[in-house]
């Protein structure tokens, strides 16, 4: 397996390097299970699937290395066979979903205010940039300042500066207990019940709001989830762990409304925002899921006042309706991308509008 | 201020065997004055290394002797504090502990805490991607900073990260925490708070051998428990800290953990209990639970105390901060001591055993011509054990001056040329804190070919250019 990968990733490499030569652009996929986010990208398709195994896992050490085109259901069943799990809860969207895709397209799930995102648990990588160099960035230890924190930079940047080979990343134990409270309650009190779980020690490890009841999860020991049940009330719901799951990978009936899908990022805050269409609160507050046909600039205008971002979820040309990085910034995440990737062949355009 | 006397205090950080006397020091109050002499220095191609309270152990804010040092220890306010989002803004002049007693009453605090969290700056924290004894619970530097305000090289000043999560474009954030200077000077920084942990309890283990306690460390994890601190020390570091400040630790032990358990009061009662019988199982001597806040603060007090307690005992210490897998630390700690023998030099270790950060502490003394030569090139021979065995040569102090030649071990030389070019993005000309951080290629081909031996390159396992 480690001689297949070996060769893999030398393919890859002359594959970039020929790519880089003729100017050819390269659309990098794992499980293409993601292709309706970010914005279209002209390329010829270059999977990375055939890298694949997990390299190196020790639970005591609390680190799996894993080579991009490891199946992310496969990573997750090795992690729990040890009692552990990927902290950030990753949404696969698809059953081929890779772990390279994966931390490519930065994604975390409904844990994320209150365990982290994925950029919080990559401690290495190894990727070929646009020159087809195949370079290791970060290791397999948890504190490492040695130079840039490139690790942390490749993940979220859709591949385009880099295609990654192999990842590192900080695991954790599985919590011992996992239980769900609702609330049947109006939206302005449940938004400031949410937002109040970032300052009160709970093992809170997820909240939504929809449809008028607000879900809590709570997790860990089972002395510390008992106690945090008896202090918010609410009714145990015995569905929590589907509910959580379809939430994650966009399952619930919301979700299949015929309106377009926005991503809304916010500074978590007690007002709730009122959008056109259907809501679906999730982070805590810090992410609103909208369904509506209201579109970009009538949305933009609500989320401004509160410095927040819209990404279009739902498809391809959607994807160009989403906020981009302004001015100077605009200026160095175009001098970055110019930096790992000086032929621009690296997925040009899918993060941001190429010059 | 231009005078010899007046630019003195300046010519060191907490690396003190690095000296240089910087050309001015400029000590801005305000924004525009910090994009005046951003835009004047690149005007005239002046060096610029800035300064938050000097207390680095790399010599990341060692001055250039043809360039300013600019302090930023003016910068000294807490701007705004969020209760609704726990969030801070604050100026990078701020200390880190004052931002935890700033919003005490709230019952916040700011996660990251190293041990210079009295004097140092939050503004050298994102400088250096700071961490402490917590990290393993509640995450580096990196993982707490939500966003900033940079002025880059030229005077423009712009806004990275956000309060918002996943803001679009390249996680700006990243690349900046750890950057050591070199890619602008951060002027505002939106922190994240925490609320403080309703209890906290210590426990304190002793062992006949410091293989058992790495073995107790992996149990512990193992079992699903993540402490909130857990510290290895070894016999010389006990013994010199409980001289200093009779901590209560057995001096005939070969190591002890201390491990601190935190969260609400049923949870930490289950997990000291867990905890307690792991160490046992593990062959542990004796485990002292403490009893209450004032026992648990002197169990930590050892700790926190060891680096001036090894200065009682050696007219000069080095500490190292290389970083490696556990399950090496028996393979590492025996190679640091036969290194040391071999140099006629002693070494004391501590340990944040959690996260395999080792701190070896170098007894030396700098009256003894030729001693510190030796004791750096100890210390450059532990932080190669250090890579050889997969880890870093740095786990939280930095690169600065004094790793720079072991980037040219832990790097290959696409990865420098990739680092110099993502530099370029933020810094053509290479103004900022130049010769820190990230060698140049012709630094590391000299460096590699002075250590050529007998025809071999030493650790011919690594990958070389």
């Amino acid at each position: 397996m480690s001689e297949d990968a070996d060769s893999a990733v030398a393919a890859l490499q002359e594959r970039v390097r020929k790519a880089a030569q003729d100017g050819e652009g390269l659309a990098v996929t794992g499980g293409d299970t993601k292709s309706f986010l970010g914005r279209v990208s002209r390329g010829t398709p270059c999977s990375v699937r055939a890298v694949q195994g997990v390299v190196h896992y020790e639970p005591t050490e609390l680190v799996v290395t894993v080579r991009a085109g490891t199946r992310l259901t496969e990573l997750e069943s090795t992690l729990a066979q040890s009692g552990q799990m990927l902290p950030f809860e990753p949404p696969a969207f698809g059953e081929g979903a890779t772990i390279g895709g994966t931390i490519a397209c930065g994604l975390s799930g409904p844990c994320r205010p209150y365990r982290g995102a994925a950029r919080d648990f990559v401690l290495g990588v190894r990727c070929i940039n646009g020159k087809g160099e195949s370079l290791r960035f970060g290791g397999e230890v948890m504190k490492n300042v040695a130079g840039y924190d490139v690790s942390r930079l490749m993940a979220g940047a859709m591949g385009t500066l880099g295609i990654l080979t192999e990842i590192s990343l900080k695991v954790l134990p599985r919590p011992a207990c996992s239980q769900t409270r609702t609330f049947e309650m109006p939206g302005e009190p449940a938004s400031e019940l949410m937002t109040s779980f970032l300052g009160r020690s709970l093992p809170v490890s997820a909240a939504a709001y929809l449809d008028g009841v607000l879900w809590v999860r709570l997790s860990g020991s089972e002395a510390a989830v008992s106690t945090a049940a008896g202090v918010l009330g609410g009714d145990r719901e015995a569905e929590g762990d589907a509910f959580w799951s379809q939430l994650k990978e966009h399952r619930l009936d919301f979700f299949s409304h015929d309106s377009p899908l926005w991503r809304i990022s916010l500074k978590p805050q007690n007002d709730v925002i009122h959008f056109p269409g259907k809501t679906l609160i999730d982070w805590g507050g810090a992410q609103y899921w909208v369904k509506s046909d209201a579109g970009f600039e009538a949305l933009s205008e609500l989320v401004r006042p509160y410095g927040g971002y819209i990404t279009g979820f739902g498809s391809r040309d959607q994807g160009a309706r989403s906020d981009v990085p302004q001015d100077a910034v605009l200026k160095l995440n175009r001098g970055l991308k110019a930096a790992f990737d000086p032929a621009g062949i690296l997925n040009p355009g899918r993060l941001f509008p190429e010059d | 201020m231009c005078s010899t006397d007046e630019r003195r205090p300046y010519e060191c950080d907490g690396l003190s065997g690095y000296k240089a006397l910087p050309g001015v020091v400029v000590l801005p109050d305000c924004l525009e004055q910090v994009c005046a002499v951003m835009r004047l220095c690149q005007q005239y191609s002046v060096p610029v290394v800035a300064r938050g309270a000097g207390t680095g152990l790399s010599g990341g804010a060692t001055p250039h002797p043809e360039g300013v040092l600019l302090s930023m220890a003016r910068f000294n306010r807490i701007l705004s504090v969020d209760p609704v989002a726990c969030t801070a803004r604050v100026q990078p002049g701020v200390r880190n502990l004052a931002i935890s007693e700033a919003v005490a009453e709230r019952g916040l605090y700011y996660a990251p805490d190293p041990s210079s969290q009295i004097a140092c700056t939050i503004g050298g924290n994102v400088a250096e991607n700071a961490g402490g004894v917590h990290c393993l619970k509640y995450g580096l530097t990196v993982h707490n900073v939500l966003a900033a305000e940079v002025v880059l090289m030229g005077g423009e000043v712009i806004e990275i990260g956000s309060e918002a999560p996943d803001q679009p474009g390249y996680d700006l954030m990243a690349a900046f925490i750890g950057s050591e200077g070199l890619l602008g000077v951060v002027t505002e920084i939106t922190v994240r708070l925490l609320p403080v942990p309703p209890t906290a309890k210590a426990l304190m283990a002793a062992f006949g051998d410091v293989e058992q306690a790495a073995s107790a460390v992996a149990a512990i994890i193992a079992a699903g428990i993540i402490p909130a601190g857990l510290e290895m020390m070894d016999t010389p570091a006990i013994i010199a800290a409980e001289d200093f400040v009779q901590a209560g630790y057995p001096r005939d032990a070969a190591a002890i953990l201390l491990c601190e358990l935190d969260g609400t009061d049923a949870e930490v009662q289950t997990e000291i209990e867990s905890v307690s019988s792991l160490l046992f199982e593990c062959g542990a001597r004796s485990v002292d639970i403490a009893r209450d806040e004032s026992e648990r603060q002197r169990f930590w007090s050892g700790r926190k105390n060891a680096f001036p307690a090894v200065g009682r005992i050696s007219p000069d210490y080095y500490c190292i901060d290389g970083t490696i897998p556990r399950r090496a630390l028996g393979e590492v700690l025996l190679g640091i001591s036969e290194l040391a023998a071999r140099a006629g030099l002693r070494v004391a270790n501590v340990f944040h055993a959690g996260d395999g950060n080792l701190h070896p502490l170098i007894l030396y003394d700098s009256g003894k011509p030729g001693e510190f030569e030796r004791t750096e090139a100890l210390g450059a021979e532990i932080l190669q054990l250090c890579v050889r065995v997969g880890g870093t040569i740095t786990g939280e102090h930095g690169v600065g001056l004094e790793k720079i030649d072991q980037m040219c071990v832990q790097f290959g030389k696409a990865e420098l040329e990739q680092f110099h070019a993502l530099k370029a993005v933020f810094d053509p000309e290479g103004l900022l804190n130049p010769g820190k951080a990230v060698p140049t290629l012709s630094r590391c081909a000299e460096f590699n070919a002075m250590h050529v031996h007998h025809g071999e390159l030493p650790h011919p396992e690594l990958p070389r250019f």
